[in-house]
């Protein structure tokens, strides 16, 4: 056990492990502290001078997120210096920051405005000094917006791109006035190493980071009459959604997310679930096929370990920084994708409509999806595969702004075809999801058997540790499969970029003995996905992923093989795992962004 | 006119006014004035703890301008078991008004490496960096020189200690001295938290004792003539002489050591155009001094500390001019990391732009004192605590000139 400290904080007595800094503390005893640079996700800054406090015998304030608490230290968290100098410092972020609330995307949600509005900062007390400054807007990205006029410098974005993603495409240029954050050589987002994950944009405190939003597109495709609007969610949205709504982290609104879409005035509400599924069959295959070919046809070319590739900010990472592991990317597209290409294809012939009228619509946990849906190759259809890419943010804004009761909604269930879910689809929502759904899958394939693990919970690959490994030995296979039996499946999981990094180079070294790799690119999974609602923590993130196994353990069918939706597909359309039309549609290549 | 009271010093720069090290030896011989000067060597063989000791009794404190106790700085590296172990010297001489480090290792370079050999040998340390101000680098040659026959120097007598010299890129904040570690490891300058405090986690997070260029001269010449020696300069409160940096309005602008704890009155007595208006102690970051204060104020810690910058003004000069300029320079040099500096420094240049030519009424400027005084509450590092001396001072010393 640790040593105990005692301290006083505003005249209450609190005693806390050693290590604790006076924020913690304060928090402990029901005292709160305004904060703006600090993120219970990062590392500590203490840059934005906000939470400064009072500490008895010190001749400066202090900031109570970077101070560790000692022995009988006397706290004041409101005394007439700590409000003072507060406000100053609140007032000097105005002063730099662009006050266009009413005409800010991220207006009713930002930290600054919050403060503003405690302390009821009504005069200008200091000079405005945007105008002095040669701020710019770059919206070259399909996914995110850098606003520099209304960044406060709080560099949260800076550390949750090095410490969670280690990608450091925004950093600190220059100094003193002319500090800001900006890019390699200033560029726009669109030409850097950005990933698009936003993972800066869920922690941006105010507007300077935001979504690319698609709202007004979306609205003007559902009112426009001769357009057939289709809409997809994703798995992890349906278990956040709630949290813009009004409802607690970790609620499961899927019926109620499907009504508000459908009043929205949406013609097809539609699951990426299916398409999820569809992605174990190919990714399935893929990989089996993969190992048939190194094991029993001795074909050295065949690259494994197989990683996954349905998050677009780990394909962007890995184009950028492991172009020579490209092969060893499944060449499945997203379930995102794969449902835009059917969505103009199966899903146009089977209602017959022209797929030139379509409008696809996809509501993500995402930022990435939005530049994923725009890369050249994602066209198979003839058509733009998806046209729209919504975030769980923007579809919350959307039923807000048509007037919806979403707590009153009536449960409602998604159309069909392409409709229907298993609970191994919705798990791809949270990190280690996709590995379970297609062990689930690929284990039947070969033994005829279900996954030796209790109640098909695969518990090896749950959980928010940064990289899992697990192994599933191989055993009583079906005649076809006989080359496996016996073996050994090595996995490894990696969520957060810097993790998937920390993988990615033991496989580069060759140190590494895996099969199959499942990579995230958000920590968390999807479930914390850059398109999520804001605030997303590791408190919120671990909720919202025990409403997803939730939603799994619920589901009538559990395992992607045996969606009817599945079976029937490859019987009209596709015909079998990999072949051509699948390799046609639901298949793609990748890019070398070193060159 | 030369002041009486004002006493000069030979502490720094006197006994071997030259880069040759061979004084450091056994009978070596300093060639300027002949006096055997073997210091190190003795010193090695003391232990740790006693020299220490000697130096928290000597009383004194660093002399970079924050005038912690140096002693205790010691002290508290030695304290920590960790293996890995470092001694930065300091020599980032960037505050306006300051060259007085350029001097020293200039011309007595080998008795800052002894000081950073003592401190080495003292908090168990191998290895030292001299963190050169980047635009110091014509020394580097020299320095270069000096520094290979002062490893020589060390391996003869047997001990173990190696000093690498570090150049700086111009950022005002790296004389901080975390900002500099941060600089030092390949980083932004940016200032860190404290605590830790380097002594517990400096340079690449292990106990790190960084000093002044002067104060490590100090230390090596405490070991030379003995701690009573030393006390017998300065005050109480300021032990030692002091080098200073002396220009602006003056007929003898140069680098001078003087014993602390001196009037201000006597020093412009001696350094003054005899018109002297105004004196700002310790370059921009330090206090300005008006001509009817100079009688009362004492130069040194229990006074106005000064890392060692005098900068003398007569009534020739715009005072709104002189903090406008400082303005301008932290505005610029401020790491923009911490909301009061970097915002504040802004605001606190236009704002007094804005009374000067009429766009806020003279009240404006009580809401910059205001503002000063949280900046010097809340900024993370000295740099942002510091702006409010500068500005403080003048505005409200010369208010009018400020205004009309």
């Amino acid at each position: 056990m640790k040593e105990m400290i005692n301290l006083k904080i505003d005249d209450i007595n609190v005693s806390v492990e050693a290590g604790t800094t006076i924020l913690e503390a304060a928090k402990k005893a029901n005292v709160r502290i305004p904060t703006l640079c600090y993120h219970p996700d990062l590392c500590i800054a203490g840059n934005c001078r906000i939470c400064m406090v009072e500490v008895e015998g010190s001749l400066t304030l202090t900031a109570a997120c970077a101070m560790p608490v000692s022995e009988n230290m006397v706290i004041h968290t409101n005394s007439l210096k700590v409000r003072t100098a507060r406000k100053h410092n609140i007032e000097l972020l105005l002063s730099e920051h662009n006050s266009e609330c009413t005409k800010c995307y991220k207006n009713g949600n930002c930290e600054l405005q919050d403060l503003a509005a405690e302390y009821k900062i009504t005069n200008e007390t200091f000079i405005d000094l945007v105008p002095f400054h040669n701020y710019t807007i770059d919206h070259y990205s399909p996914a995110i917006i850098k606003d520099d006029s209304k960044c406060i410098r709080c560099q949260r974005c800076v550390r949750t791109c090095e410490e969670l993603q280690s990608v450091s495409a925004l950093g600190v240029a220059y100094k003193g006035e002319h500090m800001k954050i900006s890019t390699f050589m200033e560029k726009s987002m669109f030409d850097v190493v950005c990933t698009n994950c936003g993972q800066c944009v869920n922690r941006c405190p105010v507007g300077a980071l935001v979504e690319k939003n698609y709202i007004d597109q979306v609205w003007d495709a559902i009112y426009d009459p001769s357009k057939h609007v289709v809409l997809q969610t994703a798995p992890a949205v349906r278990i956040a959604l709630g949290e813009d709504l009004g409802y607690d982290p970790g609620e499961i609104v899927t019926g109620k997310m499907v009504a508000a879409i459908k009043k929205l005035g949406i013609d097809s509400v539609l699951d990426t679930d299916f398409t999820a599924d569809l992605t174990i069959m190919e990714e399935g295959t893929e990989l089996l096929t993969r190992l048939k070919k190194a094991l029993v046809d001795k074909d050295s070319s065949v690259a494994l370990p197989m990683m996954t590739s349905c998050s677009p900010g780990w394909i962007k990472f890995i184009e950028h920084q492991f172009p020579q592991l490209l092969p060893n990317l499944s060449t499945c597209k997203s379930p995102q994708q794969m449902f835009g290409a059917l969505a103009k294809t199966y899903y146009a012939q089977k209602r017959n409509i022209d797929p030139a009228d379509i409008v696809s619509v996809s509501v993500m946990p995402c930022t990435a999806k939005k530049f994923e849906a725009d890369r050249p190759e994602m066209r198979s259809s003839g058509y733009k595969d998806v046209d729209y890419v919504l975030t769980t943010r923007e579809l919350a804004v959307m039923i807000k702004q048509a007037g919806i009761d979403f707590e009153s909604l009536k449960e409602e269930k998604y159309d069909s075809i392409m409709g229907q879910s298993t609970g191994a689809a919705v798990i791809f929502g949270a990190t280690g999801g996709v590995m379970e759904a297609a062990l689930r899958t690929a284990y039947e394939l070969v033994t005829g058997r279900e996954v030796p693990f209790d109640g098909l919970n695969i518990t090896p690959v749950r959980g928010m540790e940064g990289v899992k490994e697990a192994s599933v030995k191989i055993e009583g296979t079906l005649p076809e499969w006989k080359f496996l039996e016996g073996a050994i499946l090595n996995t490894a999981i990696a969520h957060g970029l810097v993790n998937a990094k920390k993988v990615m180079e033991l496989v580069d070294s060759g140190k590494a003995n895996y099969h199959f790799i499942e990579i995230m690119a958000c920590p968390g999974g999807c479930l914390g996905g850059g398109g999520q609602p804001i605030p997303t923590n590791m408190e919120i993130r671990m909720k919202r992923n025990k409403a997803i196994y939730q939603e799994d353990a619920g589901m009538p069918i559990r395992k992607s093989h045996e969606n009817p939706e599945i079976a029937l597909i490859y019987k009209e359309f596709l015909e079998k795992p990999l072949g051509h039309t699948s390799h046609k549609l639901l298949h793609t290549t990748y890019i070398d962004r070193t060159k | 006119m030369s002041s009486q009271n004002l006493k000069k010093t030979d502490m720094i720069f006197g006994l071997c006014h030259t880069t040759d090290v061979e004084h450091l030896l056994p009978g070596g011989v300093c060639k300027t004035n002949e006096e055997k000067f073997v210091v190190l060597e003795e010193v090695i063989k003391k232990d740790p703890q006693d020299i220490i000791d000697d130096i928290i009794e000597s009383g004194l404190k660093g002399r970079g301008g924050a005038g912690f106790p140096t002693g205790l700085k010691w002290k508290f590296a030695s304290l920590s078991p960790e293996k890995e172990k470092y001694v930065i010297c300091n020599a980032d001489e960037g505050e306006p008004g300051t060259f007085k480090d350029r001097d020293i290792l200039l011309k007595v370079p080998a008795k800052v490496f002894a000081g950073m050999t003592m401190c080495g040998y003292c908090i168990n340390a191998k290895k030292g960096y001299l963190y050169l101000r980047g635009e110091y680098k014509f020394m580097l040659p020299e320095l270069r020189k000096v520094l290979d026959s002062f490893h020589e120097v060390i391996k003869k007598i047997g001990y173990d200690f190696h000093i690498d010299i570090l150049l700086g890129s111009g950022a005002y904040v790296c004389g901080e001295e975390t900002a500099l570690m941060e600089s030092m490891e390949g980083h932004r300058g940016e200032a860190r938290n404290k605590p830790p405090y380097p002594t517990v986690e400096g340079f690449r997070n292990k106990p790190t004792v960084i000093n002044n260029v002067e104060t490590f001269v100090n230390v090596t010449m405490i070991q030379k003539f003995g701690v009573a020696e030393f006390k017998k300069l300065g005050t109480q409160d300021s032990r030692g002489s002091k080098v200073f940096s002396v220009s602006g309005d003056t007929p003898k602008p140069g680098v001078y050591e003087l014993e602390l704890g001196m009037k201000l009155s006597d020093f412009v007595d001696e350094y003054g155009d005899g018109d002297t208006k105004a004196v700002q102690v310790g370059g921009a970051s330090g206090f300005c001094v008006p001509r009817k204060k100079f009688n009362e104020t004492i130069i040194g810690f229990e006074g106005i500390p000064t890392g060692g910058s005098m900068m003398l003004f007569n009534s020739s000069r715009s005072m709104y001019n002189v903090l406008t300029n400082y303005l301008e320079f932290f505005a610029e040099e401020s790491c923009g990391q911490c909301t009061p500096c970097r915002v504040g420094c802004q605001q606190l240049i236009r704002g007094i732009r804005a009374v000067k030519c009429g766009q806020k009424s003279p009240d404006y400027l009580d809401a910059l004192l205001k503002l000063t005084a949280s900046m010097k509450l809340t900024a993370k590092c000295g740099l942002g605590q510091s702006v409010a001396n500068s500005f403080s001072s003048i505005v409200s010393n010369f208010t009018e000139e400020m205004i009309y």
